[in-house]
């Protein structure tokens, strides 16, 4: 019963997500011989703090539009909350037959096993094709209906303009999940047993990365819903700007976090000690954070002083272009790895339709209507403005250099020639311009909005550049590493300093909550960065065939291994070592495994790793050999937690940025709601 | 500057950015694409050495031996048709083993010899990547 509720439930959604379509369209049509909603006027925040009079007045203006179709237009926001729902009831129908291990739905005879532990029955829902596409749409559903219950800031009509392209992207969707991934069949006779999930993937990692990087990836959708509806309706400006931000920002924390979890999740997992790949895979998600990172900077500046606007359109298109790629990669079956579930064409065929249509489609309506985008405030080239279009143009670049790298060899191997593309590639081109990208960031928070003086700013650009001379200068002296970590590192310890330097001075309770986030998430991306070079600069690594008793030598550490002894864990058996390393007077018990799977077959590394306050100790067992002998791969990695730690940071500072606009928006709310009453 | 020249010259900026990124990646992708080869495509017209590239074939029978060091292997790849020899330092995948797929990651020598720096084996017993079944291989000579 429960499977059929559930795609009861989707063919429900989808036809609701329809009708929002047609609705909205027909709204938007009827209501477009009324007076037009305000375009977006050349205001800048503290000017409407000063006057909120005008948003009221927008507001009012809102109104009188839309009597015309007043009923067409208030039943677009409900439809979309209660779209939201039922999408929502289908995928906890799928977690449900999951849970019950009901063996006679397909999806889950091939992805599960009723030995499975609790945990990854209820994560297996999404560890599959099918699943994680269920809930792609689910969260598409739910930030759409997010939207509709949350946003009162834009005109009626744009909003609605948004839900309807919201509902666009969504049905597209709900016809791949019903025409050609439907995770609710049923098989029959149904079979005693499901095949198990991968083990690979039953790991803690799997409840909270898949679900993190899709709320930013569906976080994307909604700007670029915005967007296009901002289009539609001719109102590219401050308001629309103020009204995606957040949306921005939340998927941009998501994105974040789910890229730092996922890259810790590689780390330990695969066993290799590397913590970034360059995996098709990983670029997927990386491409939607570089566009989304783009996107937060240049919305800021439509925001605040109403400059950019045809390009921050242009971002919220392609950033959401990249999360559709990445879909694309990762749900196409076409790249090999652990995320790649499915493996049939048509669906990759599928997708790239849907793929072609909504860029397609965007770009198209950008095309035909950047004209009506008027050209907002400028600016001189020695300002905050400049400074972010700096940041725009290079992450702009390493997009395209990721981007290209990634679809390189796809593209090669359509003309049958096999070729890959990894690390050496990625390092060579995304290190140099990223940590140029690293030097502007230290400066543009120190410049002031519209134009500043070269003199002024080379003043207060004078600590940063010292400490990062200095560390350069001792790096140099004292340690012998390679040319990159050491930029990396001099870099890290000047922007540390550059990025809380627009603190000095100022009233620390009085500065607004955005601005400690802007800090914040600078320092983390120093932080991270300092890991990544020290990481690549002073990491040790032994390998050897041990025997049990005698020391081995790894980073400071002694290593010994005591001994290797069976063990049998809730749905595998293992063989684990036990390793004690020990440095001065500190003592380390290390338990490396390695694991065999008997649903599906399968063996696994299980690395065990220490985690001290200058770094880790990165331990992986290997084969035995005919002497008696075990092979041991050792790591000793200093301060590579930092890589994570600033990746928290860097998310911890959108989340602070997210709340203080929040807390801004809200009081201007009030202000406003006071002068309402004072005025009546 | 007037607005109007403003927005003109952030255009030309943006299309100056995506031309600049496809001109870096291309030139780097020229010498930093590691290209796939079977044992007889390198004997015929191999890669110079030093070069990253995959090698990739079937283990040959009997031909896995490990150095006294214990973590060192020797073995050779076949595609049928030529065979190289292959040196690897590190822990094998769980599924590396005689007369199976493997892609091995690394270099060539002078001596056309292979020195491995990573090696992808058969993931598990239902799943195999593409790189590794040999689909996808332009040659058409591998053993199978």
């Amino acid at each position: 019963m429960m499977a059929e509720a559930g795609l009861a439930a989707l063919w429900f959604a989808a036809a609701l997500a329809a009708l929002q379509l047609v609705m909205a369209a027909l709204g938007l049509r009827a209501a477009s011989g009324g007076p037009r909603a305000s375009t977006g006027s050349a205001r800048t925040e503290e000017q409407d703090a000063a006057a909120p009079t005008t948003v009221r007045a927008e507001l009012v203006e809102g109104r009188e539009h839309q009597d015309v179709n007043t009923e067409i237009l208030t039943a677009v926001r409900p439809i979309a909350i209660v779209q939201g729902l039922m999408i929502a009831v289908a995928m906890a129908m799928l977690i449900g037959v999951f849970l019950n291990s009901d063996m006679s739905v397909k999806l889950v005879v091939e992805n599960s096993h009723s030995a499975k532990p609790w945990l990854y029955k209820f994560a297996g829902a999404w560890g599959n094709h099918e699943g994680s596409m269920l809930l792609w749409v689910t969260i598409l559903g739910l930030a759409g209906g997010a939207v509709a219950i949350l946003e009162r800031r834009l005109p009626e009509r744009t909003l609605i303009a948004t839900l309807g392209a919201q509902a666009g992207i969504a049905l597209g969707f709900y016809a791949f999940l019903l025409f050609s991934s439907n995770p609710f069949d049923r098989i029959s006779p149904a079979p005693a047993d499901g095949l198990g999930l991968n083990p690979l993937l039953q790991d803690p990692g799997l409840a909270f990365h898949p679900p993190t990087l899709y709320i930013g990836y569906v976080g994307i959708s909604v700007a670029f819903s915005f967007a296009v509806g901002a289009l539609i309706t001719r109102d590219v400006g401050p308001a629309f700007a103020r009204a995606m931000r957040p949306w921005v920002l939340g998927a941009w924390i998501f994105l974040t976090l789910g890229i730092t979890a996922g890259s810790y999740w590689a780390y330990y997992e695969l066993g290799w000690g590397g913590w970034w790949f360059w995996d098709p895979v990983e670029n997927a998600s990386l491409m939607p954070w570089l566009a989304a990172t783009a996107l937060l900077h240049s919305v800021t500046v439509l925001a605040t002083r109403d400059g950019l606007r045809a390009w921050t359109v242009m971002l919220a298109v392609v950033a959401f272009s990249m999360s559709m790629i990445g879909t694309f990669l990762v749900r196409s079956g076409i790249l090999t790895s652990v995320h790649a579930f499915a493996v049939d064409p048509k669906r990759g065929a599928f997708i790239l339709v849907l793929l072609a249509i909504y860029i397609g489609g965007a770009l198209a309506l950008f095309a035909a209507r950047v004209g009506t985008v008027r050209a907002g405030n400028s600016f001189e080239l020695f300002s905050r403005e400049g400074a972010l279009v700096a940041n725009n143009l290079l992450l702009s670049v390493i997009l395209g250099v990721v981007l290209i790298g990634t679809l390189y060899p796809i593209v090669a191997a359509g003309f049958g020639v096999q070729l890959s593309v990894g690390a050496p590639f990625f390092d060579k081109t995304v290190g140099p311009i990223a940590l140029i990208l690293v030097a502007v960031m230290g400066a543009g928070p120190l410049l002031r909005w519209r134009r500043d003086d070269g003199q002024a700013v080379a003043a207060r650009m004078m600590w940063p550049i010292a400490v990062a001379c200095f560390v350069a200068a001792g790096l140099v002296v004292f340690a012998s590493i390679g040319i990159l970590p050491l930029l990396g590192l001099s870099l890290a310890a000047g922007l540390a300093i550059a990025s809380v330097a627009p603190l000095w001075g100022r009233n620390l309770r009085r500065t607004p909550l955005f601005t400690y986030g802007m800090v914040v998430a600078h320092l983390g991306i120093a932080v991270s960065l300092a890991g990544m070079a020290s990481d690549s600069a002073f990491t040790t690594e032994t390998l050897v065939a041990a025997r049990v008793g005698e020391p081995v030598k790894a980073g400071p550490f002694s290593v010994v291994l005591d001994g290797i002894k069976p063990v049998v864990g809730e749905n595998y058996s293992a063989l684990e070592a036990q390793l004690t390393a020990t440095r001065g007077d500190q003592t380390i018990v290390l338990r490396p495994q390695s694991r065999y799977f008997a649903n599906p077959v399968t063996t696994t590394n299980e690395s065990a790793i220490a985690t001290r306050w200058d770094g880790q100790l990165y331990t992986v067992l290997g084969q035995p050999d005919d002497q008696g002998r075990w092979q041991l791969r050792l790591w000793w990695k200093p301060f590579v937690t930092l890589i994570w730690f600033g990746g928290a940071l860097i998310a911890l500072g959108g989340a602070l940025a997210l709340l203080g606009r929040w807390r801004r928006a809200a009081r201007t709310a009030r202000r406003e709601e006071d002068a309402r009453w004072a005025a009546a | 500057m007037k607005a109007k020249h403003q927005r003109l010259t952030l255009a030309l900026l943006a299309l100056a950015a995506v031309v600049a990124a496809g001109l870096l990646a291309l030139s780097a992708l020229k010498d930093q694409a590691a290209f796939f080869y079977s044992p007889s495509d390198a004997l015929r017209d191999g890669p110079p050495p030093g070069k990253a590239v995959r090698l990739g074939g079937m283990v040959a029978a009997n031909s896995v031996a490990r150095a006294a060091d214990g973590v060192t292997v020797h073995f050779v790849v076949t595609d049928g048709k030529g065979t190289t020899s292959v040196t690897f330092a590190g822990i094998v995948p769980d599924l590396f083993r005689e007369k199976s797929g493997v892609v091995a990651e690394g270099h060539f020598n002078a001596d056309r010899s292979f020195t491995a720096t990573n090696l992808l084996a058969k993931h598990d017993e239902k799943y195999m990547p593409p790189e590794v079944a040999g689909a996808m291989h332009e040659t058409k000579t591998l053993v199978r």
